[in-house]
């Protein structure tokens, strides 16, 4: 790796940790309605809402009725959103003359967006209109993290209350982040994207001559529209002559923008953040990686103040970074080191001055390989899931750290929101643990940890784990999940077992080359995003409803430091416990096996 | 249990507004005023028409032309309808067997150079689309080229270092070449 390299990386971490520390102060003030410039120019408008609404915004709801509020929104949002795939042949904004998506892939497409997933198993300039892409996934986009961090405001309460039994009032605490934080952000990272060349535009698809004419095989199509085939099973094709290059444009900066912030990550293109329109420049590529990490980091400084404890705060951040950084050095380096594969036919793979070099299969030039392997890295310990290069095509160990980061629980920075409430679990899972060690009752943040809570805890932590394991072993055995692979040997069941990791653990990202866009893989993967999602908010509000009532214990001398170093590495082998002992077996079938393969000869 | 119903749909129809249609067209009405260029795809225009995108990468296979970036879009190559990558796995044989086809493709054109072949010029890139290759792969290309054209291959490099952008802000990304504007120049040198 060059020197710059280590720049860039260093930079990048620098930028993100000096910007989330006020924005995680500003977003404390926005939950707590503290006055703050924003709130005070919105206020009429959140007024309105309200009222439009019928809610009362100093009445605060108990847990259940915090939980039912939430999924109630998420079953309009789900409904909008299939049914605008479903007629956008009928509805205006469709230049392109998109037919109506399939059913069972505007379910799973619904599903996604509405869990803060954004899998894709559709490309989104041959599939979406203009108003579907606005109307049901742009917005879906927002509200996802909008709820992901409002489930969040709600158990930090449960820490920081006691003796009361509300948590919040969900459409106050939706309304604001939407309002005040995620809108804003986004309108200006909009901008600067189309500064950058990023489209943005109502307008028809573009056609422009090309330079050369290009000869190739076109496969032709029988009534039905699916690629004829001869006696032997080979795809029947006509010889083709392409003149001009026809350029899907549409309002692409917009929904880009609020797919990193809120660590969505589905791409208006189907390259998503590889293609040109979509992130134009290296320093598109820049701020779309600190976009997603950007909140899901100020979080944890919104929960140190909120909690009246900043060590706290920093504590899990720390144990946050640690892995991230381990990780990342290991995907860097994995992919700078290339496949031994072409080496071997004569091609240069080595870095320097003139060439990125390693493993450019799947990568872009502007990007070159330091800049895809940290972005794989950030699009998979938050729950973005957009990328910028083909994880499809990482080399073995390059491909472990972004699959491996998903199935650990997307608690490494995690989605916004998500990623922190889901650190705060393992955290009662880690003080339980310890306080079974040394024999004491497990306290967490002054609240006494018990059966009720650490049983909440266990369910959301063990529930992805559970859909993503049963559904790629599923899948591995019936003859339509194994009939999408495209790669063979030991990478076809990395690809699988990629695609439930992404499903359960709401990441999105994807080795892209399985075909998931068949009745089987929309459905298995719609509904372990589902479950993936709501099996972690419910339990999740359970516990913030159980903690909200419990007094604060005084802190004694057996209490257990939760912002010390020894509590902060116990956090940590905690997290990487739980994920090592899910996935390894399930990783030696897969990429491991490649690695040996393709590094110890064959 | 039904309390939160209207309360939920009149938010999401709120959401959807104000989400959906306001943002987006505000970003639109401000990107359309003062970026059009930008947000229409940074077309360039030659006598009133658009006759390329800056951003988007054009298939050459003439050896008179500098090559790109390998393109795995379906069904030609820089569909730019349909972005895709080649998602082959670093073992599958597949791969390997497009790498050698790409390396005779280029040994062909140029029997002299016996080169390493630059790992951008015959890997697929992530969009299909890249308009870029790295100055390396633009080096190795310069001999073939300056031949076939029968010009100076110094006066080749100068074109090729025209198309040459450096990293954005002295340290972000990787430096690069514009294929599609290099080869412009070219015949326009002509």
């Amino acid at each position: 790796m060059t020197a710059n390299g280590y720049l860039q990386i260093v930079f990048f971490l620098a930028v993100v940790i000096a910007l989330a520390k006020p924005l995680g102060v500003y977003m404390a003030r926005i939950y707590e309605g503290e006055p703050a410039f924003l709130n005070r120019v919105g206020a009429p408008l959140e007024r309105l809402i309200y009222r439009a609404c019928g809610v009362d915004p100093a009445k605060e709801m108990r847990w259940t009725q915090y939980a039912l509020a939430a999924l109630w929104f998420s079953l309009f949002g789900l409904l909008l959103g299939f049914a605008l795939q479903r007629l956008q042949n009928y509805l205006p904004l469709n230049p392109a003359n998109m037919g109506a998506v399939s059913p069972d892939s505007s379910f799973n497409t619904a599903v996604s967006f509405n869990t803060n997933t954004n899998w894709q198993g559709y490309a989104g300039e041959s599939t979406m209109s203009y108003l579907t892409q606005m109307l049901a996934l742009t917005v879906q986009n927002f509200v996802s993290a909008a709820m992901g961090m409002a489930v969040l405001i709600a158990l930090i309460r449960g820490f920081a209350r006691q003796s009361v039994q509300t948590i919040g009032n969900f459409w106050v605490d939706l309304t604001r982040g939407t309002l005040y934080i995620l809108l804003p952000i986004s309108f200006l990272l909009a901008l600067v994207l189309v500064s950058q060349g990023v489209v943005q535009t109502l307008s028809p698809y573009q056609t422009v001559p090309l330079v050369e004419s290009v000869e190739y095989d076109n496969p032709r199509m029988d009534a039905a529209g699916q690629p004829l085939k001869d006696a032997k099973g080979n795809a029947v094709t006509d010889k083709a002559m392409q003149k001009e290059q026809v350029i899907a444009v549409g309002p692409a900066a917009s929904q880009a923008a609020i797919k990193h912030l809120g660590t969505n990550g589905g791409g208006f293109f189907n390259a998503n953040s590889a293609h040109p329109l979509e992130s134009a420049t290296p320093l598109t590529n820049f701020l779309e990686m600190l976009a997603e990490l950007l909140i899901a980091v100020a979080l944890t400084f919104t929960f140190g103040r909120m909690v009246g404890d900043r060590r706290q705060g920093w504590a899990i951040l720390t144990a946050m970074s640690v892995v991230f950084v381990s990780l990342m050095a290991v995907a860097v380096g994995s992919e700078q080191a290339g496949n031994p594969a072409l080496t071997a036919l004569g091609v240069d793979q080595t870095a320097s001055e003139t060439q990125a070099g390693g493993n450019m299969e799947g990568k872009e030039t502007r990007f070159g390989v330091v800049n895809s392997a940290l972005f794989a890295t950030v699009t998979t310990a938050t729950s973005s899931g957009a990328v910028n290069s083909m994880h499809d095509s990482f080399t073995p160990l390059g491909g472990v750290v972004p699959m491996w980061l998903i199935q650990i629980g997307e608690v490494i920075f995690g989605g916004v929101g998500s990623g922190l409430y889901g650190m705060l679990l393992l955290a009662i899972v880690a003080v339980f643990v310890a306080g079974l060690m040394i024999g004491r009752t497990p306290e967490y943040l002054g609240k006494k940890i018990e059966a009720f809570d650490i049983k909440m805890a266990a369910i959301a932590v063990l529930v992805p784990l559970f859909v993503i394991l049963i559904g790629t072993a599923i899948a591995v055995m019936v003859e339509p999940g194994k009939a999408g692979v495209a790669n063979p040997g030991a990478h076809a069941f990395s690809e699988i077992l990629y695609a439930f990791s992404s499903a359960g653990g709401n990441n999105g990202s994807a080795f892209g080359g399985l075909s998931a866009n068949t009745p089987f893989y929309n459905t298995a993967l719609g509904v372990c995003m589902f479950f993936g999602r709501y099996w972690i908010i419910i339990p999740v509000l359970a516990l913030a409803g159980s903690l909200v009532r419990k007094k604060k214990v005084p802190e004694g001398p057996g209490t257990l430091p939760t912002h010390a170093p020894m509590f902060i590495l116990f956090l940590i082998g905690v997290v990487v416990i739980i994920g090592a002992l899910t996935f390894v077996p399930a990783l030696a079938l897969g990429p491991i096996v490649e690695h040996l393969i393709l590094f110890g000869g064959k | 249990m039904f309390n939160e119903l209207r309360p939920a749909l009149t938010m999401m129809v709120i959401m959807t507004a104000l989400t959906g249609a306001v943002y987006p067209l505000l970003v639109t009405g401000v990107a359309q005023t003062v970026m059009q260029q930008q947000a229409n795809g940074s077309l360039i225009e030659r006598d009133g028409k658009p006759i390329a995108s800056e951003l988007i990468g054009q298939p050459f296979s003439d050896p008179k032309h500098f090559w790109g970036r390998p393109s795995a879009t379906s069904p030609y190559p820089y569909n730019a309808s349909a972005s895709a990558g080649s998602n082959q796995g670093p073992l599958n044989p597949a791969l390997t067997e497009a790498v050698e086809g790409r390396i005779k493709a280029l040994r062909e054109a140029d029997p002299g150079n016996r080169a390493a072949v630059p790992v951008d010029l015959v890997t697929a890139s992530a969009s299909g689309l890249d308009p870029h290759i790295s100055p390396a792969a633009a080096e190795y290309q310069v001999a073939r080229v300056a031949r076939l054209r029968g010009l100076d291959a110094a006066k080749v490099r100068a074109l090729v270092a025209e198309a040459t952008e450096g990293r954005q802000l002295g340290f972000l990304g990787e430096p690069r070449v514009h294929v599609l504007k290099l080869n412009l120049a070219l015949d326009a040198a002509r």
